[in-house]
């Protein structure tokens, strides 16, 4: 138990009614006694002690120690990647954080040191008033997950990561590490050799599951790695939504959060993947998403990236069956000190194949924002379509974006299609706005809200709201 | 009763704050009052209303301006606006994917203290009775604030926006500029409909066709940075008939 002596006041901060992107909100951290605890460091013992607590097929041990090498073996991206990725010190981390390995069905049962930060960032309310299932993940594992009655009786599957390879590995396991193979890259390796929760998910044929699924990513330790990992399979016909958001308190040091999500949507199904993240800023951010839609199948990615040092995460999907449809819709905000590296990559593998890519990115300060998108349409195929968009707002002189479109089409009976812009919220426009009565804050947040307007009309309605009001604290922070 | 007082002013860039624009310009403007400022283009009438609304490029070198006796000066921006001070321009900002009906409720919440929330079903009447008094269409108010606007859609934008922040004082810098004489009308009727004993009104105009829909209760005549001639209404139409060479070469004689 924690001593509520040391407990920051309850009152300090706003009470966020959504929870979980807000950084005002998320910045703070209770005392909480880990049962199971890894280590500082990265070696094979890592790996077989998180093997060990979940109890794992032997397959999936492994799976892990595979990866570790793999993971050994690779370089950093040096060429077209920051720098700043030189700066992770794999030895210091801690790789494994937990009170256990099954998360509870019920708040009640939540231990009181972990269900605080929970019921602070309002999870169990958004629960109640909107949603279809919960996990809520703290650390390393799950603290909590549960699925509505009604959904469950559907026959949707919604568990972590653990529990779906050992409960239900005749699903999983077909799917598992397919979409993104170990060697994908040196963090989807690292993710693959010490992953630790994340949602694994099964809609049976047919069924549309109404309500969105939710899965909430606290990070509380500091020197921590975040390693979850995701795979949702939406059978024939299918359809789901699926939210993620993630905070993490502010700490000196430097946080990891590296997650593999892999998501597959089979004919005719649906899936619509949805994440708002309001990382500190301390925050290393390298995640691997990557789907597969098969005949008629359409898989959105909606991405909002705020906070964080570095985020290099790009979405994609691979378009496997005919007439399958892709869509990539990201917005990344990039303050002070922050790198948002975003994009989304699109690999056309069957005719009449349709993607589209909308990425907004707006540089505050000394912010810097990236798109690197990559659009693949090869020779044999007939019909594909792709449309990009890439727009960045700059809101001050010294911020910086970067767009690295890199679109590949081969062959005669395709549409392809690729815009970009730059704009300046320039000084006219704020004074403009200030003499309506407007603060050069509130003027700013309001240019920046105009700006991704057309994405967010496209959010549930309660993660445009948060990213609103989230979009005004970061603009408020902006103004000297 | 309210005035706006505008005190020897001495208006420059602020970049090369060595070169005036508004030299000692002085007037003082009661609310029920509407002032036309008449001038040849270049003499520093669009300076004047922007440097009173603090805009960041122009530095007052010298002089004063007051609201009821305090001096607004060392307001920014938002805070002369809602001290209630409201600038027409005569190139209002595009603001993309904002609507009109969001930013004057934007507007308008930042003139309620900290923590009170706006009455949207209040605000909204409120919008609609304004729409209506200046015959804009309902759908006007979703389109983004002067996005892709005419000449004449982006004066009424102002218009609306003056009557739904109801001012103390407003300026107009070229309100009729780009405009063919039905817009030019409509936005007079609007103008018409808020005159009255709660309102002061700078009506900054190169043309005297303004005045023939706004009558003003003074007319002044700007040359070189200040006000050179005072009359009534029909010193508009004497310059009209003469010319501003009339007062140019009146100052050289003088």
């Amino acid at each position: 138990m924690a001593d509520t002596d040391t407990l920051p006041p309850a009152d300090d901060t706003a009470v966020n009614p959504v929870g979980g992107i807000d950084q005002a909100v998320g910045n703070f951290q209770y005392d909480v006694n880990y049962e199971f605890d890894a280590g500082t460091g990265l070696t094979e013992d890592t790996v077989r002690y998180i093997s060990s607590v979940k109890k794992e097929a032997p397959w999936i041990l492994e799976f892990r120690l595979k990866a570790l090498q793999t993971f050994l073996d690779k370089p950093m991206p040096t060429h077209w990647a920051t720098k700043d990725l030189e700066n992770i010190d794999f030895s210091k981390i801690r790789y494994y954080l937990s009170q256990g390995q099954k998360p509870k069905r019920t708040w009640d049962e939540v231990p009181d040191d972990i269900k605080q930060t929970f019921e602070r960032l309002g999870i169990p309310e958004q629960e109640r008033k909107f949603l279809a299932g919960v996990e809520a993940q703290f650390d390393s594992e799950a603290a909590y997950s549960n699925i509505k009655d009604i959904v469950a009786k559907q026959g949707v599957i919604f568990v972590n990561s653990t529990e779906g390879l050992r409960e239900h590995p005749e699903i999983f396991r077909k799917f598992f590490g397919k979409v993104i193979p170990t060697g994908d890259n040196k963090f989807s390796a690292l993710n693959s050799a010490v992953f630790s929760g994340g949602s694994f998910i099964y809609v049976p044929p047919g069924v549309k599951v109404a309500q969105p699924l939710q899965a909430y990513f606290r990070i509380n330790a500091e020197n921590f790695g975040q390693f979850e990992r995701t795979l949702i399979i939406a059978d024939e016909g299918s359809e789901v939504v699926y939210m993620e958001g993630c905070t993490a308190p502010k700490f000196s040091t430097s946080t990891l959060h590296s997650a593999v999500v892999e998501l597959v949507a089979l004919k005719g199904a649906k899936i619509q993947y949805i994440t708002v993240q309001n990382w500190a800023n301390n925050v290393f951010n390298l995640v691997t998403k990557r789907g597969v839609a098969h005949e008629d199948a359409e898989i959105k990615w909606i991405d909002c990236n705020i906070g964080s040092r570095l985020t290099m995460k790009y979405p994609g999907v691979v378009l496997k069956g005919k007439r399958a449809r892709g869509e990539v819709i990201s917005i990344a905000l990039a303050n002070d000190g922050q790198h948002q590296d975003t994009g989304a990559k699109m690999i056309h593998a069957a005719d009449d194949t349709t993607s589209v890519i909308v990425a907004k990115s707006i540089s505050v300060g000394q912010g810097r924002s990236t798109y690197r998108g990559q659009v693949h349409i090869p020779k044999h195929l007939k019909g594909c379509k792709n449309n990009t968009e890439c727009d960045a707002l700059l809101i001050n002189t010294n911020s910086r974006t970067d767009t690295y479109p890199a679109i590949t089409v081969r062959g005669d009976t395709h549409a392809v299609q690729h815009e970009a812009s730059v704009s300046k919220v320039s000084e006219e426009q704020i004074f403009y706005m200030q003499q309506r009565g407007l603060t050069e804050a509130q003027a700013m947040s309001l240019a920046v809200n105009g700006f991704v307007n057309d994405l967010v009309r496209q959010f549930p309605m309660e993660y445009s709201v948060e990213l609103k009001r989230l979009i005004d604290l970061e603009m408020e922070g902006s103004v000297g | 009763m309210h005035t706006l007082e505008i005190r020897d002013l001495h208006v420059a860039l602020t970049e090369s704050p060595d070169k005036p624009i508004v030299k000692g310009f002085s007037l003082t403007i009661k609310t029920g009052e509407v002032h036309a400022i008449m001038g040849p283009n270049g003499t520093g009438k669009s300076t004047l209303s922007k440097a009173i609304a603090g805009h960041p490029d122009y530095a007052i070198t010298s002089g004063d301006v007051l609201i009821d006796g305090k001096s607004i000066l060392e307001m920014e921006p938002d805070e002369r606006a809602r001290a209630g001070l409201f600038l027409a321009f005569q190139y209002p900002s595009e603001i993309p994917g904002v609507s009109i009906a969001n930013f004057l409720r934007a507007a308008v919440q930042a003139r309620l203290a900290e923590g009170e929330e706006l009455d949207a079903t209040g605000y909204y009447k409120k919008l609609y009775s304004k729409m209506d008094l200046l015959k804009i269409d309902r759908k006007f108010t979703s389109r983004s604030v002067n996005e892709g606007f005419s000449g004449g859609e982006k004066k009424r934008c102002e218009i609306l926006q003056m009557a739904m922040l109801e001012p103390t004082f407003a300026l107009m810098d070229e309100t009729d500029s780009g405009l063919d004489i039905d817009a030019l009308k409509i936005v007079a009727e609007g103008v018409s409909a808020m005159r009255g004993d709660k309102l002061g009104v700078m009506l900054i105009t190169h043309y005297q066709r303004l005045l023939d829909h706004i009558v003003p209760d003074f007319v002044h005549v700007m040359y070189d940075g200040r006000i050179v001639k005072s009359g009534d209404k029909s010193l508009a139409f004497e310059l009209e008939a003469k010319g501003y060479d009339w007062v140019k070469n009146e100052l050289v004689t003088a």
